[in-house]
């Protein structure tokens, strides 16, 4: 299986991130995250999706598909380009007074931040990339996490040029 | 201009203005039956089909007809009342969220909830309905939307972002296609609905005759080819002809023309056409290498591509019907000795034989519909029909009870033109109120059910696969259909002698005004050659075989 995540520009009208949830429920399309936002233009929204595929061809057939959706105005794999993912995370944890500087240790490893603290717990933000995120879920596994909530990842190409002037790929 | 609908709470505000207007409305007895008439009005008419019904259960039942345009690329345009926008989301009474439940079955739909958005939705509906793939569109308009009063100011354009409508494809796509065929030495054409759906029949027959390649359609294209054509092996597939599924195993190059490669004509995919070069002329990215490995994509509306390609095989200077004479005298001859057959029975009807008979009693114009089962297959393989847009059938979704609406929607568009329903006694009985319809307005369909006392292709499968365990598959009711028709004012006849065809039936079917005509055939009668389902296309039952 591959992953790769797929910019998708929609028209900001309602009703368009079903269209697009259903279609990907409706063909089996395997996908790891979707998220969706307002861009830099009021019509248009941005749905990021990573999508997991066994072959170029389902890949294709994704794209195809999504594509067909009337609301879709522009599809470009962002994976096959030079870019930015970013993925923000936040974390849930308990935090007992003994493991607090143990805890605050691997948030600066991490470059992470507390965002909220109480007597009993701490909540951990991080950003990054895919790997970084799993790899604190991983070090925090060792103490007793509460809640997790992601965001999925999102992505801008490298360079000056943004996706509604790509080629489509 | 008709349209097809059904009123109920939500719409009543329209259909006060309907009574106002005396707008051209067809009153249904069901739901379903709206959404398939507007089937059947678009698919003999070429028009985009028009349905209305009000919220809740009005609209869920437009749902069957709407996934059967959906599954066969026609053009519907589905208006279904909503409940008012204060209360929509709360479960109020009829209501139901129709755009959530249609998302996966339309190329499109819209919710109205303001009165400046219903003109342009209206205008995007159609265009989105009728151009590139054709497709239903639904537009659920919440009923406060009726009641305002605004400035008819109907939209010119329709500009959407993503959507053009257009689809003209690379011009060097066709020259691979060329070059292809150039070196092929086995060609076959293999032609579907897209052709009937862009009306290109006749560039497609431009074609054909300067390649002189064996040609096979599938059951969305019948009628594309005119069924004497030399090299013609009628329908590959399931149910297709020995010498069209042979030719697919056998060919070297197969050009699929306005095709999807469905399961019921590829038997088992891997397999398909396992020595050929694939080309594959389509107006959907969407469907090329979708479920076979395409290795010529010609992407594109068949409106350009055909007379692209037509022009450039004009200009080619090389001899393609001399080149490939003896493959194609090969395959026809194959045809020849393995044509669609059936075994007469003495005293009995053969359905195969009505379905001859009623054939050769109609002239060429004549729109034939089908309903879904035996009856569906055997009229595919006998009933020879020359023109597209006259044969009319469910193929993708294989909707039981399309038969009796769709015929009432394809009379409504095409007045002068006969139109005959073959059914069976399982499928009228899915829409039979639509009899009704029917008789209300004096809708002249011939309904031909071929009464077998089954559902003849459960059963058939039950015989084949299922050690003849006829579960919940015959028909041993004492329903009298001719009472039925004769209770909702529609004439009845019954025919169950050989010897009655050359005259009850001939008298039926040129009589004036709607007739069922319910003839009594043997339930033992199998639809043949058959590729039973996971093999390959070469791996057919044959009615020789069977009749061992």
């Amino acid at each position: 299986m591959r992953k790769f995540l797929l910019a998708i520009l929609v028209d900001n009208k309602p009703g368009v991130l079903t269209h697009v949830a259903g279609l990907i429920s409706r063909r089996a399309f395997n996908i790891e995250s979707i998220n969706a936002g307002y861009t830099e233009e009021e019509a248009v929204t941005r749905i990021n999706i990573v999508v997991s595929v066994d072959s170029e061809r389902e890949l294709e057939q994704v794209k195809h598909q999504l594509s067909k959706l009337i609301d879709v105005v522009k599809i470009v794999n962002l994976t096959e380009v030079d870019n930015i993912t970013r993925e923000l995370v936040l974390i849930k944890v308990r935090a007992k007074v003994e493991d607090r500087a143990d805890l605050i240790n691997i948030v600066n490893i991490f470059r992470a931040k507390i965002v909220d603290v109480s007597k009993e717990n701490v909540v951990i933000e991080l950003t990054g990339e895919e790997s970084k995120i799993n790899a604190i879920c991983e070090v925090l596994s060792d103490y007793e996490i509460l809640e997790v909530a992601r965001t999925g990842a999102i992505a801008l190409s490298r360079g000056p040029v943004p996706v509604k002037q790509m080629e489509e790929n | 201009m008709s349209f097809f609908g059904y009123p109920g709470g939500v719409v009543l505000p329209l259909y006060d203005e309907i009574y106002k207007m005396k707008f051209p409305h067809i009153l249904v007895r069901h739901e379903q039956g709206a959404a398939l008439a507007a089937d059947g009005y678009a698919r003999a008419t070429g028009e985009v089909g028009v349905c209305l019904s009000t919220s809740g259960p009005g609209c869920t039942n437009l749902v069957t007809g709407i996934a059967t345009a959906y599954m066969d690329s026609i053009p519907l345009v589905c208006f279904t009342g909503q409940v008012a926008t204060s209360v929509i989301g709360k479960d109020s009474f009829q209501e139901a969220d129709i755009c959530g439940i249609t998302t996966p079955i339309t190329k499109h739909n819209y919710l109205v909830k303001k009165p400046q958005d219903l003109l342009r939705t209206i205008k995007e509906a159609f265009f989105i309905a009728r151009t590139g793939r054709p497709g239903p569109v639904v537009v659920d308009i919440a009923t406060d939307v009726f009641r305002a009063e605004m400035d008819f100011d109907y939209p010119e354009d329709v500009h959407l972002k993503g959507y053009s409508g257009l689809f003209s494809g690379e011009e060097k796509a066709i020259d691979a296609v060329m070059d292809a065929l150039s070196k092929a030495e086995r060609p076959l054409a293999f032609i579907g609905g897209g052709v009937t759906l862009a009306d290109e029949a006749d560039d497609l027959r431009v074609v054909l005759k300067k390649l002189g390649i064996p040609v096979c359609s599938t059951l969305m294209g019948l009628g594309c080819v005119e069924p004497d054509t030399e090299s013609y092996l009628g329908m590959a597939g399931m149910h297709g002809s020995y010498a069209a599924n042979m030719a697919i195993m056998g060919c070297d190059l197969l050009l699929g023309i306005g095709v999807r490669f469905d399961d019921r004509v590829t038997g088992i995919v891997k397999e398909f056409a396992p020595e050929a070069k694939i080309v594959h002329f389509d107006i959907d990215a969407a469907e090329l290498n979708k479920n076979v490995r395409v290795d010529v994509p010609v992407l594109g509306d068949l409106n350009w591509s055909l007379p692209i390609f037509a022009k450039k095989l004009a200009a080619k200077g090389e001899d393609f019907p001399a080149k490939f004479a003896a493959w194609r005298e090969k395959i026809t001859a194959m045809h020849k000795e393995h044509p669609f057959s059936y075994q007469k029975r003495d005293g009995f009807i053969m359905p195969q034989q009505l379905i001859e008979t009623v054939r050769h009693l109609m002239d060429d114009d004549t729109i034939f519909v089908t309903d879904v089962g035996q009856h569906q297959m055997w009229a595919a393989q006998f009933c020879n029909v020359s023109r597209p847009r006259h044969f009319l059938t469910s193929g993708g979704l294989g909707t039981m009870g399309y038969g009796l609406p769709a015929a009432i929607g394809a009379k409504i568009g095409q007045p002068d033109k006969k139109v005959v329903l073959f059914t069976g006694d399982g499928s009228i009985m899915m829409n039979c109120q639509e009899l009704a319809t029917a008789s209300d307005y004096g809708v002249d369909v011939k309904i031909v059910v071929v009464h077998n006392h089954l559902l003849g292709m459960v059963a058939q499968w039950q015989r084949m696969f299922y050690n003849r365990h006829y579960s919940e598959s015959k028909l041993n009711g004492k329903t009298d259909l001719v009472k039925l028709a004769e209770a909702m004012g529609v004439a009845g006849v019954r025919i169950e002698k050989p010897e009655e065809m050359e005259t009850k039936l001939a008298e039926a079917l040129s009589r004036k005004g709607t007739t069922l005509i319910d003839v009594m055939v043997p339930e033992d009668a199998d639809v043949l050659p058959m590729v039973p389902g996971g093999k390959r296309l070469d791996d057919m039952i044959l009615e020789k075989e069977a009749a061992k």
